[in-house]
């Protein structure tokens, strides 16, 4: 056996127009952890799609030899039968059906006159859900247990399939911290059992932490290979960025006036369990010019805090006090809220940010169409003007604005979903994940533009998961533990550890 | 390898310089046939039947017949493709363009309304329907699909009451010229009407400048322009298409009252949909709704009146209908609401929402009237007329889906 299962030789896939890989290859050894990184839109799932079939063989120049026989895959179907199996960013499971069906689903368990053998089938589903350690019911419906534990749903289907090589898009941008270690080390003790992963990636920490080689895409070329002991993050993002990024986080020296945003005793309960309070009797404010985080765990309550305060969009039974520049406003709906200078940019832009089958320019114009109204008619002209300014200012690249923002990578969209609001001209932003699933470069910017807001005397609040993030940008970061704020730290005395204990400190009881 | 480097070179470039050199008209004339392929597709139609009714099709008289036989469906497509954009379906205007009728009926020979009142009442009758089933969907949540079935048998069942199963005919001469009248020859009988040759000129005309108008305002804002010659040709062609059905209408009976009515729909709707608020907030809720809503824009209030719009359509169908026939019968509007659906998603619009236009529901309309007309012609049964229409719209939505994915790219 040779020592490579899987060997992509000088893959060409060109779309029209675009060339989006370029003589790739890509060498991965038997039983290791393989990781891709790559900026969006470098050619990462590309390479992925020509792998495992999505892109049929003869629509892509190159050859693929797995396991010492050269493949030709006609679909995704081909590729399984030959265990190479594919977990998408998007999970894909139906959230109506039971663990078990979803882990067999279009890989039944038959018993006689092929019909469907359940018990087996629950029983067969039991044993892969302790194989990925998974306790949980078989029969328990998909929508009933958290992102995390699909993610393991999905791999036990992987396994059930006798997966050799398992592909991984991107599979904890989803979780949090506790449910991230738990799935790195299930594919590191995959790997024990002798299964290879190749593990798409933005997180540099992870990927540190887990792959034994590293392959860097930029442009559609594999730049490098780099083998574990001579990984370092600043060679990857090097690699990945072309040149050297001396600072993930572009300098600020903050200029902090008065208070402008000022929220007391927020409450807000569970929209269909009226008794579970969610968000609870927070306090907090921030001043002109000042970038204040808000950092949790995942369920912490952040994002149901920004989204109850900004318009009651979430919970019910929602109580408290806004103050603006000392005076007290109602954000009752979302009118109200950017009436009175809020502005809430979403954690999950394709499902709540953006109008995907709409342009760039009605994008941009979504929250603020009275500024371009004129006796009644909104203004075309004026309106394509200004998403030009934004496509300029904020370096949307996008061949113009007309370009639907569907087509856009991840950074492209975030500052779309930013121009929106900057647009609608807010006294205060509350940006929540702002740079999820966002490329290193695209992240950069972000900040920069963050920081000129903040600049420009508007009240920041960023929501974030990523710790180091928080401690790059903020000037303020307050801590959310199961709804309620458990401490605030200025910048200067918040660290990792600091606030992971305030993120993780309990309720009394 | 040019098409790489148009990439390269960057957004700036598209943006200021207006493409020149005859690739770039080409290709831009390409994509302008895509978009439009439904136009093209109505111009294959009527040639199709021209040429198979040996001129029939487009005999003046016939052409007057087109339009006011189908102008109470186009009516509805108009509502229609704003229920659709906004992600909704509605069901039930066959039969409220039925019970409306029947109410005008009721209006004029048990009220003794004037005949303009009776007008006037209906719409409004028309509006408290839409009220009634857009109160279901926007703010008790029930799915337009199930509001609207519902409304299918309740606005079925209550014109049935209504008439208490007769029928009710010879309406006042105002309240019938909606659907039969024409625009009075002022220049007395001649051979050509000139009033409907000057109209048909004049829309010429206006259509004429308001695209100029259009088209210097992009320019001078700096957003790209179609070539000039495209331009040119295309206001050319409908100028002519114009032309020729003022002319064929000149020597016919003039202008009839139904065109005017549509004219007027078709300019306000444009309007509403493309230029208002409202409008852009309907296409907005159809792309994303929960993004419209995080953006400020009122869904439910926007979902109420979408509804409240259509029942005031199909009233206003329901009226012209019941002027056509005189007569205001239990059966009237039957499956109105699958023409107008058809037309709607012939017409381009998305099963999804968020996408879909006035012009496009219009020619849809057009090319299923012309398809009813023309076999009618043809002396074709009512039975395969029904399954070529509907292999017809089976067609148009494969040719979309099929042209959207390739235009996805991957």
């Amino acid at each position: 056996m040779a020592k490579n299962i899987l060997e992509m030789r000088s893959i060409t896939k060109t779309f029209p127009g675009v060339k989006a890989l370029a003589d790739v290859t890509l060498e991965v050894a038997r039983g290791e952890v393989h990781a891709i990184c790559g900026e969006n839109g470098a050619g990462k799932s590309t390479l992925m799609k020509v792998l495992s079939g999505v892109y049929p063989h003869g629509t892509y120049e190159g050859d693929i030899v797995f396991e010492d026989k050269t493949v030709a895959f006609r679909d995704i179907r081909d590729s399984e039968a030959e265990g190479i199996v594919i977990i998408h960013q998007e999970l894909a499971l139906s959230p109506y059906l039971s663990i078990a069906e979803n882990i067999f689903l279009n890989n039944e368990v038959k018993g006689a006159f092929g019909l469907i053998d359940w018990n087996k089938t629950n029983q067969e589903a039991a044993k892969l859900l302790a194989r990925v350690g998974l306790r949980e019911n078989p029969t328990t419906k998909i929508m009933d247990i958290g992102v995390g534990k699909q993610q393991l749903v999905e791999i036990a289907k992987a396994l059930s399939k006798r997966v050799k090589l398992l592909i991984l898009d991107e599979p904890t941008a989803a979780l949090n911290d506790e449910d991230s270690d738990h799935l790195l080390d299930l594919i590191l003790h995959l790997k024990g059992q002798g299964i290879t992963s190749i593990i798409i990636s933005h997180k540099l920490n992870e990927i540190k932490k887990i792959a034994d080689s590293v392959t860097v895409i930029r442009d559609g070329k594999a730049i490098e290979t780099i083998a574990k002991e001579d990984v370092t993050e600043d060679r990857i993002i090097k690699d990945m960025v072309g040149r050297d990024l001396e600072h993930r986080y572009p300098d600020h020296t903050p200029t902090i006036g008065d208070e402008i945003l000022r929220v007391e005793n927020w409450t807000a309960h569970h929209p269909q369990d009226s008794t579970r309070v969610m968000v609870d009797n927070v306090n907090l404010h921030v001043r002109k010019g000042e970038i204040v985080g808000i950092a949790g765990l995942m369920g912490a309550g952040r994002t149901e805090f920004a989204m109850s305060l900004f318009g009651r969009s979430y919970g019910t039974r929602i109580s408290g006090k806004v103050f603006k520049n000392g005076e007290e406003i109602k954000t009752r709906t979302v009118t109200e809220a950017i009436d009175n200078g809020l502005a809430y940019a979403t954690e999950d832009r394709k499902q709540y940010g953006l109008n995907l089958i709409e342009d760039i320019k009605r994008n941009i114009s979504m929250a603020s169409l009275d500024k371009l109204t004129k006796s009644g008619l909104v203004s075309d002209n004026e309106e394509f003007k200004v998403a030009n300014e934004y496509r300029k200012s904020m370096n949307i690249k996008a061949p113009s604005v007309l370009s639907k923002t569907g087509k856009l990578s991840g950074g492209n969209q975030q500052k779309v979903v930013l121009s929106k609001w900057i647009y609608s001209d807010p006294d205060v932003l509350i940006l929540d994940e702002p740079t999820r699933g966002i490329d290193v470069g695209a992240k950069y910017e972000i900040y920069t533009i963050i920081n000129r807001l903040a600049n420009e005397g508007k009240g920041i609040i960023v929501i974030s998961s990523e710790l180091p993030e928080l401690l790059g940008i903020c000037d303020r970061i307050y801590a959310l533990s199961e709804g309620r704020i458990t401490g605030e730290l200025p910048i200067a005395e918040a660290n990792p550890e600091s606030l992971l204990k305030l993120m993780t400190m309990e309720k009394p009881r | 390898m040019t098409d790489i480097k148009k990439k390269a070179s960057g957004p700036a470039a598209v943006a200021t310089a207006p493409s020149s050199g005859i690739k770039d008209s080409i290709s831009h004339i390409i994509s302008d046939l895509g978009k439009n392929g439904i136009f093209l597709a109505l111009i294959a139609v009527v040639v199709l039947f021209a040429v198979l009714t040996d001129g029939v099709l487009l005999r003046p008289q016939n052409i007057s017949n087109l339009i006011v036989q189908n102008g109470y469906i186009l009516i509805l497509a108009i509502g229609m493709v704003l229920v659709i954009v906004a992600g909704h379906i509605d069901l039930s205007v066959g039969s409220v363009a039925a019970f409306v009728g029947a109410i005008s009926g009721i209006f004029i020979r048990d009220l003794g309304f004037e005949w303009w009142m009776a007008i006037i009442a209906s719409l409004l009758v028309g509006a408290l329907v839409g009220a009634w089933q857009g109160f279901w969907i926007a703010y008790v949540g029930i799915p337009a699909f199930i509001v609207t079935l519902a409304g299918m048998l309740i606005f079925r069942g209550l014109a049935l009451v209504v008439l208490g199963n007769s029928n009710i005919g010879s309406f006042p001469e105002g309240y019938r010229a909606l659907g039969n009248g024409f625009l009075p020859s002022i220049f007395g009988d001649v051979e050509l009407d000139p009033l409907t040759l000057i109209i048909g000129a004049a829309a010429v005309v206006g259509l004429t400048v308001g695209q100029l108008r259009t088209r210097h305002g992009r320019q001078k804002y700096g957003q790209e322009v179609e070539p000039l010659v495209w331009f040119v040709a295309k206001i050319v062609l409908v100028g002519l298409g114009i032309m020729y059905v003022a002319y064929n209408l000149a020597s016919f009976k003039g202008i009839p009252l139904t065109l005017i009515i549509l004219a007027v729909l078709v300019l306000i709707y444009g309007i509403i949909s493309n230029r208002t608020v409202f409008g852009r907030h309907i296409y907005a809720i159809g792309g994303n709704r929960h993004a419209a809503e995080l953006s400020g824009v009122k869904t439910k209030k926007v979902d109420f009146f979408i509804f409240v719009n259509m029942g005031i359509l199909a009233a206003l169908a329901g009226l012209v209908f019941t002027a056509r026939l005189n007569l205001a019968g239990p059966k009237a509007g039957d499956g109105f609401e699958l023409e107008a659906i058809s037309a709607a998603f012939i017409g381009g619009a998305a099963v999804q929402g968020g996408i879909g236009t006035i012009a496009g529901a219009i020619i849809g309309g057009l090319i299923i009237g012309i398809l009813n007309n023309g076999m009618s012609i043809l002396g074709i049964g009512i039975d395969w007329q029904q399954a070529v229409k509907g292999f017809v719209l089976l067609l148009a939505v494969a040719f979309d889906v099929f042209n959207k994915r390739r235009a996805g790219g991957r």
